[in-house]
Protein backbone atom coordinates (compact mmCIF):
# COMPACT_ATOMS: atom_id res chain seq x y z
CA UNK A 1 0.00 0.00 0.00
CA UNK A 2 2.85 1.76 0.43
CA UNK A 3 3.00 3.72 -2.93
CA UNK A 4 -0.12 4.88 -2.89
CA UNK A 5 1.14 6.82 -0.58
CA UNK A 6 4.36 8.29 -1.56
CA UNK A 7 4.44 11.67 -3.48
CA UNK A 8 7.49 11.41 -5.45
CA UNK A 9 8.56 14.73 -7.14
CA UNK A 10 9.40 13.38 -10.44
CA UNK A 11 5.48 12.28 -10.87
CA UNK A 12 4.92 15.46 -10.11
CA UNK A 13 7.62 17.49 -12.82
CA UNK A 14 6.27 14.59 -14.97
CA UNK A 15 2.56 15.68 -14.80
CA UNK A 16 3.78 19.30 -15.15
CA UNK A 17 5.71 18.65 -18.31
CA UNK A 18 2.91 16.85 -19.39
CA UNK A 19 0.90 19.67 -20.16
CA UNK A 20 3.12 21.20 -21.90
CA UNK A 21 4.30 24.68 -19.53
CA UNK A 22 5.25 27.18 -22.20
CA UNK A 23 6.22 30.43 -21.42
CA UNK A 24 4.44 33.58 -22.29
CA UNK A 25 7.33 34.14 -24.79
CA UNK A 26 6.05 31.70 -26.90
CA UNK A 27 2.69 32.86 -27.36
CA UNK A 28 0.18 31.19 -29.61
CA UNK A 29 -3.06 33.24 -28.73
CA UNK A 30 -3.59 36.73 -30.21
CA UNK A 31 -3.77 38.08 -26.80
CA UNK A 32 -0.24 36.65 -25.45
CA UNK A 33 1.49 38.29 -28.60
CA UNK A 34 0.32 41.29 -27.90
CA UNK A 35 1.46 41.12 -24.29
CA UNK A 36 4.95 39.59 -25.67
CA UNK A 37 4.83 42.58 -28.45
CA UNK A 38 4.38 44.82 -25.38
CA UNK A 39 6.96 42.84 -23.59
CA UNK A 40 10.05 43.01 -25.96
CA UNK A 41 8.93 47.00 -26.80
CA UNK A 42 9.53 47.46 -22.93
CA UNK A 43 12.91 45.29 -22.74
CA UNK A 44 14.33 47.27 -25.76
CA UNK A 45 13.43 50.76 -24.76
CA UNK A 46 14.25 50.19 -21.01
CA UNK A 47 17.70 48.33 -22.30
CA UNK A 48 18.44 51.62 -24.46
CA UNK A 49 17.50 53.76 -21.41
CA UNK A 50 19.91 52.19 -19.25
CA UNK A 51 22.58 52.26 -21.68
CA UNK A 52 22.10 55.83 -22.42
CA UNK A 53 22.39 56.70 -18.54
CA UNK A 54 25.31 54.47 -17.70
CA UNK A 55 26.94 55.94 -20.98
CA UNK A 56 26.37 59.20 -20.00
CA UNK A 57 26.96 58.07 -16.40
CA UNK A 58 31.16 57.27 -17.17
CA UNK A 59 31.58 60.25 -19.69
CA UNK A 60 30.50 62.45 -16.79
CA UNK A 61 33.37 60.34 -14.42
CA UNK A 62 36.25 59.77 -16.86
CA UNK A 63 36.06 62.30 -18.84
CA UNK A 64 34.55 65.62 -17.75
CA UNK A 65 37.07 67.21 -15.81
CA UNK A 66 35.33 70.61 -15.07
CA UNK A 67 31.97 71.71 -14.23
CA UNK A 68 29.22 72.39 -16.94
CA UNK A 69 27.86 75.73 -16.83
CA UNK A 70 24.66 76.82 -15.39
CA UNK A 71 22.80 77.03 -18.27
CA UNK A 72 23.69 74.01 -20.34
CA UNK A 73 23.55 72.05 -17.12
CA UNK A 74 19.55 73.45 -16.50
CA UNK A 75 19.19 72.49 -20.04
CA UNK A 76 19.98 69.27 -20.06
CA UNK A 77 17.47 69.26 -16.53
CA UNK A 78 15.12 70.32 -19.00
CA UNK A 79 14.96 68.15 -21.64
CA UNK A 80 16.77 64.85 -20.08
CA UNK A 81 14.65 65.17 -17.04
CA UNK A 82 11.61 66.51 -17.99
CA UNK A 83 10.52 66.36 -21.63
CA UNK A 84 12.12 63.61 -22.29
CA UNK A 85 10.58 61.43 -19.99
CA UNK A 86 7.12 62.81 -20.11
CA UNK A 87 7.27 62.14 -23.79
CA UNK A 88 8.46 58.55 -23.48
CA UNK A 89 5.95 58.05 -20.69
CA UNK A 90 3.04 59.32 -22.70
CA UNK A 91 3.64 57.13 -25.86
CA UNK A 92 4.08 54.26 -23.88
CA UNK A 93 0.83 54.88 -21.74
CA UNK A 94 -0.92 55.61 -25.44
CA UNK A 95 0.58 52.16 -26.71
CA UNK A 96 -1.01 50.44 -23.69
CA UNK A 97 -4.40 52.13 -23.81
CA UNK A 98 -4.10 51.27 -27.63
CA UNK A 99 -4.10 47.68 -26.83
CA UNK A 100 -6.56 47.45 -24.35
CA UNK A 101 -10.09 47.23 -26.39
CA UNK A 102 -8.12 44.79 -28.46
CA UNK A 103 -7.74 42.39 -25.50
CA UNK A 104 -10.78 43.18 -24.17
CA UNK A 105 -12.90 42.54 -27.15
CA UNK A 106 -16.99 42.53 -25.93
CA UNK A 107 -18.52 44.57 -28.39
CA UNK A 108 -22.22 43.37 -30.07
CA UNK A 109 -19.76 41.55 -32.71
CA UNK A 110 -19.10 38.74 -30.07
CA UNK A 111 -23.24 38.29 -29.42
CA UNK A 112 -24.45 35.09 -28.84
CA UNK A 113 -22.41 33.10 -31.21
CA UNK A 114 -19.16 32.48 -29.56
CA UNK A 115 -18.63 29.96 -27.53
CA UNK A 116 -18.76 30.98 -23.56
CA UNK A 117 -16.59 28.87 -21.02
CA UNK A 118 -17.85 29.43 -17.42
CA UNK A 119 -14.68 28.76 -14.84
CA UNK A 120 -15.38 29.02 -11.03
CA UNK A 121 -12.00 28.48 -9.16
CA UNK A 122 -11.78 26.52 -5.81
CA UNK A 123 -9.61 25.78 -3.41
CA UNK A 124 -7.91 24.10 -4.78
CA UNK A 125 -9.87 23.16 -8.66
CA UNK A 126 -11.39 24.53 -11.25
CA UNK A 127 -14.91 23.89 -11.93
CA UNK A 128 -15.80 24.23 -15.83
CA UNK A 129 -19.19 24.36 -18.13
CA UNK A 130 -18.81 25.18 -21.57
CA UNK A 131 -21.71 27.20 -23.15
CA UNK A 132 -22.17 26.11 -26.20
CA UNK A 133 -24.05 28.43 -29.02
CA UNK A 134 -26.25 25.65 -29.35
CA UNK A 135 -27.36 23.02 -27.09
CA UNK A 136 -27.39 22.19 -23.19
CA UNK A 137 -24.27 23.26 -21.02
CA UNK A 138 -21.38 20.63 -20.56
CA UNK A 139 -19.65 20.28 -17.25
CA UNK A 140 -16.41 19.41 -16.26
CA UNK A 141 -13.26 20.13 -14.55
CA UNK A 142 -9.35 20.75 -14.31
CA UNK A 143 -8.92 21.01 -18.03
CA UNK A 144 -10.03 23.53 -20.69
CA UNK A 145 -10.54 22.95 -24.17
CA UNK A 146 -10.90 25.13 -27.10
CA UNK A 147 -11.51 25.45 -30.95
CA UNK A 148 -8.08 27.05 -32.78
CA UNK A 149 -8.94 30.01 -34.32
CA UNK A 150 -12.65 31.01 -32.76
CA UNK A 151 -12.42 33.70 -30.46
CA UNK A 152 -14.24 32.44 -26.21
CA UNK A 153 -15.58 34.40 -24.13
CA UNK A 154 -14.52 32.98 -20.51
CA UNK A 155 -16.55 34.44 -17.83
CA UNK A 156 -14.31 33.78 -14.66
CA UNK A 157 -16.09 33.55 -10.93
CA UNK A 158 -14.56 32.21 -7.43
CA UNK A 159 -16.39 30.02 -5.03
CA UNK A 160 -14.39 30.46 -1.89
CA UNK A 161 -11.36 33.43 -2.08
CA UNK A 162 -9.39 35.14 -4.79
CA UNK A 163 -7.94 33.30 -7.67
CA UNK A 164 -6.42 34.16 -10.78
CA UNK A 165 -6.36 32.66 -13.91
CA UNK A 166 -3.94 32.57 -16.70
CA UNK A 167 -2.84 30.34 -19.30
CA UNK A 168 1.01 32.07 -20.30
CA UNK A 169 1.15 31.37 -23.88
CA UNK A 170 -2.57 31.99 -24.53
CA UNK A 171 -3.63 34.77 -22.75
CA UNK A 172 -4.44 36.42 -19.27
CA UNK A 173 -4.04 36.89 -16.10
CA UNK A 174 -7.27 37.80 -14.84
CA UNK A 175 -8.66 37.46 -11.35
CA UNK A 176 -11.89 35.60 -9.60
CA UNK A 177 -13.30 37.24 -7.36
CA UNK A 178 -16.05 36.07 -5.16
CA UNK A 179 -19.35 37.50 -5.93
CA UNK A 180 -17.77 38.99 -9.46
CA UNK A 181 -17.68 37.74 -12.64
CA UNK A 182 -15.00 38.76 -14.61
CA UNK A 183 -14.80 38.29 -18.19
CA UNK A 184 -11.51 37.46 -20.45
CA UNK A 185 -11.84 36.83 -24.00
CA UNK A 186 -9.05 34.58 -25.48
CA UNK A 187 -8.23 33.32 -29.17
CA UNK A 188 -5.83 30.51 -29.55
CA UNK A 189 -3.75 30.58 -33.57
CA UNK A 190 -2.27 27.23 -32.94
CA UNK A 191 -3.24 24.32 -31.45
CA UNK A 192 -1.40 22.85 -28.33
CA UNK A 193 -1.91 21.25 -24.56
CA UNK A 194 -0.17 23.91 -22.11
CA UNK A 195 -0.58 24.16 -18.39
CA UNK A 196 -2.45 26.94 -16.75
CA UNK A 197 -1.68 27.88 -12.78
CA UNK A 198 -3.42 29.95 -10.73
CA UNK A 199 -1.84 32.94 -10.16
CA UNK A 200 -2.77 34.56 -7.16
CA UNK A 201 -2.02 32.92 -3.34
CA UNK A 202 -5.55 30.95 -2.74
CA UNK A 203 -3.92 28.74 0.39
CA UNK A 204 -1.66 25.81 1.44
CA UNK A 205 -2.00 24.15 -1.70
CA UNK A 206 -2.01 27.17 -4.03
CA UNK A 207 0.89 26.25 -5.68
CA UNK A 208 -0.49 23.05 -6.88
CA UNK A 209 -3.81 24.42 -8.45
CA UNK A 210 -3.27 24.58 -11.83
CA UNK A 211 -5.27 23.05 -14.91
CA UNK A 212 -4.42 21.86 -18.45
CA UNK A 213 -5.24 23.74 -21.62
CA UNK A 214 -6.32 22.42 -24.94
CA UNK A 215 -6.11 24.25 -27.98
CA UNK A 216 -8.00 21.82 -30.76
CA UNK A 217 -8.85 21.93 -34.31
CA UNK A 218 -12.51 23.02 -34.44
CA UNK A 219 -13.68 20.28 -35.72
CA UNK A 220 -12.22 17.78 -33.30
CA UNK A 221 -12.88 20.54 -30.79
CA UNK A 222 -16.96 20.28 -31.93
CA UNK A 223 -17.01 16.18 -31.78
CA UNK A 224 -15.06 16.12 -28.57
CA UNK A 225 -17.50 18.83 -27.05
CA UNK A 226 -20.58 16.56 -28.20
CA UNK A 227 -18.99 13.33 -26.88
CA UNK A 228 -18.62 15.35 -23.89
CA UNK A 229 -22.30 15.80 -23.22
CA UNK A 230 -22.97 11.95 -22.80
CA UNK A 231 -22.32 9.60 -20.48
CA UNK A 232 -19.00 8.06 -20.45
CA UNK A 233 -18.64 4.07 -21.01
CA UNK A 234 -16.14 2.27 -19.10
CA UNK A 235 -15.87 -1.00 -18.88
CA UNK A 236 -15.28 -2.39 -14.79
CA UNK A 237 -18.68 -1.78 -14.25
CA UNK A 238 -17.61 -3.19 -10.64
CA UNK A 239 -15.72 0.05 -9.88
CA UNK A 240 -18.76 1.99 -10.52
CA UNK A 241 -20.89 -0.01 -8.19
CA UNK A 242 -17.96 0.66 -5.61
CA UNK A 243 -17.67 4.15 -6.28
CA UNK A 244 -21.33 4.90 -5.49
CA UNK A 245 -21.27 2.07 -2.30
CA UNK A 246 -18.46 4.47 -0.66
CA UNK A 247 -20.01 7.20 -1.00
CA UNK A 248 -18.18 9.30 -3.30
CA UNK A 249 -21.27 10.20 -5.02
CA UNK A 250 -21.97 12.49 -2.35
CA UNK A 251 -19.55 14.74 -3.87
CA UNK A 252 -19.37 13.96 -7.13
CA UNK A 253 -20.98 14.26 -10.21
CA UNK A 254 -20.69 11.21 -12.73
CA UNK A 255 -23.21 11.63 -15.80
CA UNK A 256 -24.87 8.39 -16.60
CA UNK A 257 -24.84 7.44 -12.54
CA UNK A 258 -26.38 7.99 -9.25
CA UNK A 259 -23.63 10.10 -8.30
CA UNK A 260 -25.02 13.57 -8.00
CA UNK A 261 -22.61 15.75 -5.88
CA UNK A 262 -21.55 19.19 -6.41
CA UNK A 263 -19.18 19.45 -4.04
CA UNK A 264 -16.16 18.22 -5.94
CA UNK A 265 -15.04 18.07 -9.62
CA UNK A 266 -17.49 16.52 -12.39
CA UNK A 267 -15.97 12.74 -12.74
CA UNK A 268 -18.17 11.97 -15.32
CA UNK A 269 -15.18 11.87 -18.51
CA UNK A 270 -12.11 11.55 -15.94
CA UNK A 271 -10.25 9.23 -18.21
CA UNK A 272 -9.83 11.49 -20.91
CA UNK A 273 -7.97 14.29 -18.81
CA UNK A 274 -4.26 14.88 -19.54
CA UNK A 275 -3.47 15.44 -15.72
CA UNK A 276 -5.48 14.26 -12.39
CA UNK A 277 -5.95 16.31 -9.16
CA UNK A 278 -6.42 19.76 -11.10
CA UNK A 279 -3.02 19.92 -13.20
CA UNK A 280 -0.61 17.98 -10.83
CA UNK A 281 -0.79 14.36 -11.55
CA UNK A 282 -0.41 12.35 -14.84
CA UNK A 283 -3.68 11.09 -15.62
CA UNK A 284 -2.84 7.15 -14.96
CA UNK A 285 -4.91 4.74 -12.78
CA UNK A 286 -2.13 4.33 -10.20
CA UNK A 287 -1.79 8.30 -9.61
CA UNK A 288 -5.60 8.45 -9.67
CA UNK A 289 -5.40 5.51 -6.95
CA UNK A 290 -2.76 7.40 -4.84
CA UNK A 291 -5.56 10.80 -4.60
CA UNK A 292 -7.72 8.32 -3.79
CA UNK A 293 -5.92 6.83 -0.68
CA UNK A 294 -4.69 9.83 0.85
CA UNK A 295 -5.45 13.10 -1.33
CA UNK A 296 -4.09 15.54 1.76
CA UNK A 297 -0.71 13.60 0.95
CA UNK A 298 -0.62 14.95 -2.80
CA UNK A 299 -2.93 17.93 -1.56
CA UNK A 300 -2.23 19.39 1.47
CA UNK A 301 -5.50 21.28 3.15
CA UNK A 302 -7.64 19.35 -0.13
CA UNK A 303 -11.68 19.34 0.67
CA UNK A 304 -11.17 15.71 -0.11
CA UNK A 305 -11.23 13.19 2.47
CA UNK A 306 -9.20 10.73 2.75
CA UNK A 307 -10.00 7.16 1.52
CA UNK A 308 -7.20 4.94 3.09
CA UNK A 309 -9.36 2.83 4.84
CA UNK A 310 -11.03 0.98 1.83
CA UNK A 311 -9.54 -1.97 0.95
CA UNK A 312 -6.39 -1.31 -1.69
CA UNK A 313 -8.70 -3.46 -4.42
CA UNK A 314 -11.50 -1.34 -3.98
CA UNK A 315 -9.64 1.15 -4.50
CA UNK A 316 -7.62 0.09 -7.46
CA UNK A 317 -11.10 -0.94 -9.01
CA UNK A 318 -12.28 2.47 -8.69
CA UNK A 319 -9.50 3.98 -9.73
CA UNK A 320 -9.81 1.73 -13.35
CA UNK A 321 -12.80 2.64 -13.46
CA UNK A 322 -12.31 6.44 -13.35
CA UNK A 323 -9.51 6.15 -15.87
CA UNK A 324 -11.89 4.31 -18.15
CA UNK A 325 -14.44 7.07 -18.56
CA UNK A 326 -13.02 8.59 -21.61
CA UNK B 1 -11.01 97.11 -10.01
CA UNK B 2 -8.49 94.11 -11.67
CA UNK B 3 -9.89 90.93 -12.20
CA UNK B 4 -6.85 89.47 -11.26
CA UNK B 5 -4.91 91.18 -8.47
CA UNK B 6 -1.56 91.88 -8.58
CA UNK B 7 0.30 90.09 -6.07
CA UNK B 8 -1.07 87.47 -4.36
CA UNK B 9 0.50 86.68 -0.93
CA UNK B 10 -0.64 83.14 0.44
CA UNK B 11 0.36 79.73 0.03
CA UNK B 12 -3.06 78.89 -1.15
CA UNK B 13 -1.96 79.46 -4.45
CA UNK B 14 0.79 76.62 -4.31
CA UNK B 15 -2.07 73.92 -4.12
CA UNK B 16 -4.16 75.58 -7.25
CA UNK B 17 -2.98 73.03 -9.84
CA UNK B 18 -2.78 69.66 -7.57
CA UNK B 19 -6.12 70.52 -6.53
CA UNK B 20 -7.51 71.02 -9.98
CA UNK B 21 -5.54 67.85 -10.56
CA UNK B 22 -7.61 66.00 -8.17
CA UNK B 23 -10.86 67.55 -9.02
CA UNK B 24 -10.16 66.05 -12.79
CA UNK B 25 -8.91 63.03 -11.72
CA UNK B 26 -12.42 62.21 -9.01
CA UNK B 27 -14.84 63.84 -11.70
CA UNK B 28 -13.26 61.40 -14.72
CA UNK B 29 -12.84 58.33 -12.68
CA UNK B 30 -16.71 58.40 -10.33
CA UNK B 31 -18.25 59.87 -13.78
CA UNK B 32 -17.08 56.68 -15.59
CA UNK B 33 -17.64 54.34 -12.63
CA UNK B 34 -21.44 55.38 -12.09
CA UNK B 35 -21.92 55.52 -16.06
CA UNK B 36 -20.85 51.65 -16.16
CA UNK B 37 -22.68 50.70 -13.40
CA UNK B 38 -26.04 52.05 -13.93
CA UNK B 39 -26.02 53.39 -17.65
CA UNK B 40 -29.67 53.78 -17.15
CA UNK B 41 -29.62 56.20 -14.49
CA UNK B 42 -27.61 58.20 -16.53
CA UNK B 43 -29.20 57.64 -20.10
CA UNK B 44 -26.58 59.09 -22.17
CA UNK B 45 -23.85 57.08 -24.75
CA UNK B 46 -20.44 56.51 -23.97
CA UNK B 47 -19.88 58.60 -26.33
CA UNK B 48 -21.62 60.92 -23.84
CA UNK B 49 -19.21 60.40 -21.42
CA UNK B 50 -15.81 60.84 -23.76
CA UNK B 51 -17.02 64.08 -24.48
CA UNK B 52 -17.96 65.31 -20.69
CA UNK B 53 -14.08 63.60 -19.98
CA UNK B 54 -12.95 66.38 -22.59
CA UNK B 55 -14.64 69.27 -21.64
CA UNK B 56 -13.46 68.31 -18.20
CA UNK B 57 -9.97 67.81 -19.35
CA UNK B 58 -10.29 71.70 -21.07
CA UNK B 59 -11.27 72.92 -18.23
CA UNK B 60 -8.73 71.47 -15.94
CA UNK B 61 -5.90 72.36 -17.76
CA UNK B 62 -7.35 76.30 -18.53
CA UNK B 63 -7.19 76.08 -14.67
CA UNK B 64 -3.50 74.74 -14.69
CA UNK B 65 -2.82 76.92 -17.25
CA UNK B 66 -4.04 80.28 -15.60
CA UNK B 67 -1.88 79.58 -12.61
CA UNK B 68 1.77 78.51 -13.85
CA UNK B 69 1.19 82.02 -15.25
CA UNK B 70 0.42 83.33 -11.93
CA UNK B 71 3.35 81.72 -10.40
CA UNK B 72 5.59 82.76 -13.55
CA UNK B 73 4.08 86.04 -12.71
CA UNK B 74 5.32 85.28 -8.71
CA UNK B 75 8.79 84.04 -9.98
CA UNK B 76 9.21 87.10 -12.20
CA UNK B 77 9.35 85.35 -15.87
CA UNK B 78 12.39 83.68 -14.09
CA UNK B 79 14.29 87.00 -14.03
CA UNK B 80 16.13 85.53 -11.17
CA UNK B 81 17.44 81.47 -10.75
CA UNK B 82 17.09 79.74 -8.32
CA UNK B 83 18.07 78.82 -5.22
CA UNK B 84 15.80 81.31 -4.04
CA UNK B 85 17.40 80.65 -0.40
CA UNK B 86 17.93 84.27 1.06
CA UNK B 87 15.96 85.14 4.16
CA UNK B 88 14.28 87.42 2.28
CA UNK B 89 10.45 88.25 1.76
CA UNK B 90 11.23 88.90 -2.28
CA UNK B 91 13.28 85.45 -1.67
CA UNK B 92 10.39 83.90 -0.43
CA UNK B 93 7.72 84.81 -2.97
CA UNK B 94 10.20 83.84 -5.59
CA UNK B 95 10.39 80.33 -3.91
CA UNK B 96 6.91 79.97 -4.15
CA UNK B 97 6.40 81.45 -7.56
CA UNK B 98 9.24 78.89 -8.44
CA UNK B 99 7.66 76.14 -7.06
CA UNK B 100 3.98 76.98 -7.96
CA UNK B 101 5.42 76.76 -11.62
CA UNK B 102 6.94 73.51 -11.13
CA UNK B 103 3.66 71.62 -10.22
CA UNK B 104 1.95 72.99 -12.48
CA UNK B 105 3.58 71.39 -14.87
CA UNK B 106 3.28 68.22 -13.33
CA UNK B 107 -0.48 68.77 -12.88
CA UNK B 108 -1.09 69.53 -16.90
CA UNK B 109 1.11 66.65 -17.38
CA UNK B 110 -0.91 64.72 -14.84
CA UNK B 111 -4.12 65.52 -16.30
CA UNK B 112 -3.52 64.53 -19.96
CA UNK B 113 -2.39 60.89 -18.51
CA UNK B 114 -5.73 60.59 -16.61
CA UNK B 115 -7.80 61.84 -19.65
CA UNK B 116 -5.75 59.90 -21.94
CA UNK B 117 -7.98 56.53 -21.63
CA UNK B 118 -10.98 57.98 -22.68
CA UNK B 119 -9.30 58.59 -26.33
CA UNK B 120 -9.20 54.66 -26.91
CA UNK B 121 -11.63 53.27 -25.22
CA UNK B 122 -14.99 53.22 -26.77
CA UNK B 123 -17.13 51.67 -24.23
CA UNK B 124 -17.19 50.24 -20.75
CA UNK B 125 -15.52 47.09 -20.58
CA UNK B 126 -16.19 44.90 -17.33
C1 LIG C 1 -16.39 15.45 0.94
C2 LIG C 1 -16.52 15.43 -0.47
C3 LIG C 1 -15.77 14.35 -1.25
C4 LIG C 1 -15.92 13.00 -1.19
C5 LIG C 1 -16.82 12.19 -0.25
C6 LIG C 1 -15.06 12.45 -2.21
N1 LIG C 1 -14.41 13.45 -2.86
FE1 LIG C 1 -13.12 13.23 -4.40
N2 LIG C 1 -12.78 15.22 -4.40
C7 LIG C 1 -13.39 16.14 -3.58
C8 LIG C 1 -12.83 17.44 -3.82
C9 LIG C 1 -13.22 18.73 -3.13
C10 LIG C 1 -11.85 17.27 -4.82
C11 LIG C 1 -10.92 18.34 -5.41
C12 LIG C 1 -9.63 18.29 -4.64
C13 LIG C 1 -8.61 19.28 -5.12
O1 LIG C 1 -8.13 19.13 -6.24
O2 LIG C 1 -8.34 20.22 -4.37
C14 LIG C 1 -11.86 15.87 -5.17
C15 LIG C 1 -11.04 15.33 -6.17
C16 LIG C 1 -11.12 14.00 -6.57
C17 LIG C 1 -10.39 13.46 -7.69
C18 LIG C 1 -9.49 14.23 -8.63
C19 LIG C 1 -10.37 14.87 -9.68
C20 LIG C 1 -9.69 15.55 -10.82
O3 LIG C 1 -10.39 16.30 -11.53
O4 LIG C 1 -8.51 15.40 -11.05
C21 LIG C 1 -10.73 12.14 -7.77
C22 LIG C 1 -10.24 11.15 -8.80
C23 LIG C 1 -11.65 11.86 -6.70
N3 LIG C 1 -11.88 13.03 -5.98
C24 LIG C 1 -12.21 10.64 -6.43
C25 LIG C 1 -13.02 10.35 -5.34
C26 LIG C 1 -13.45 9.04 -4.99
C27 LIG C 1 -13.14 7.79 -5.77
C28 LIG C 1 -14.20 9.17 -3.87
C29 LIG C 1 -14.85 8.07 -3.05
C30 LIG C 1 -13.98 7.02 -2.61
C31 LIG C 1 -14.25 10.58 -3.53
N4 LIG C 1 -13.51 11.27 -4.45
C32 LIG C 1 -14.94 11.12 -2.47
C33 LIG C 1 -14.39 15.90 -2.68
C34 LIG C 1 -14.81 14.63 -2.30
CU1 LIG D 1 -6.20 29.28 -6.54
Amino acid sequence: MGRYFSLSAASLLLASGHAGARSVLEPVGEEAQQIAVLFWVMLSGGALIWLGVVALLLHAALFKRHGMNERSASRIILWGGVVFPSVTLCALLAYALWLMPGLRPFTQAMGSTALRIEITGRQFWWEVVYHPPQGPPVTSANEIRLPVGERVELTLKSADVIHSFWIPPLGGKMDMIPGRTNRLSLLATKPGAFRGPCAEYCGTSHALMAFSAVAMEPEAFRSWLAGQANPAESAGASGGALFLRHGCGSCHFVAGTDARGLIGPDLSHLGSRITVGAGILPNTEDAIARFIARPELIKPGSRMPAFDMLPPDDIRAIAAWLRGLQ
Amino acid sequence: MRLIPKEVETLWTLFTAPVVWIAHFLVCYIGAAIYCAKPELVGLSFSAVRAGIAAATVIALSLIALSAWLAWRQWGFGTDDPPHDDPTSRDRSLFQGFATLLLSGLSFIAVIFTAMPALFLTECIR
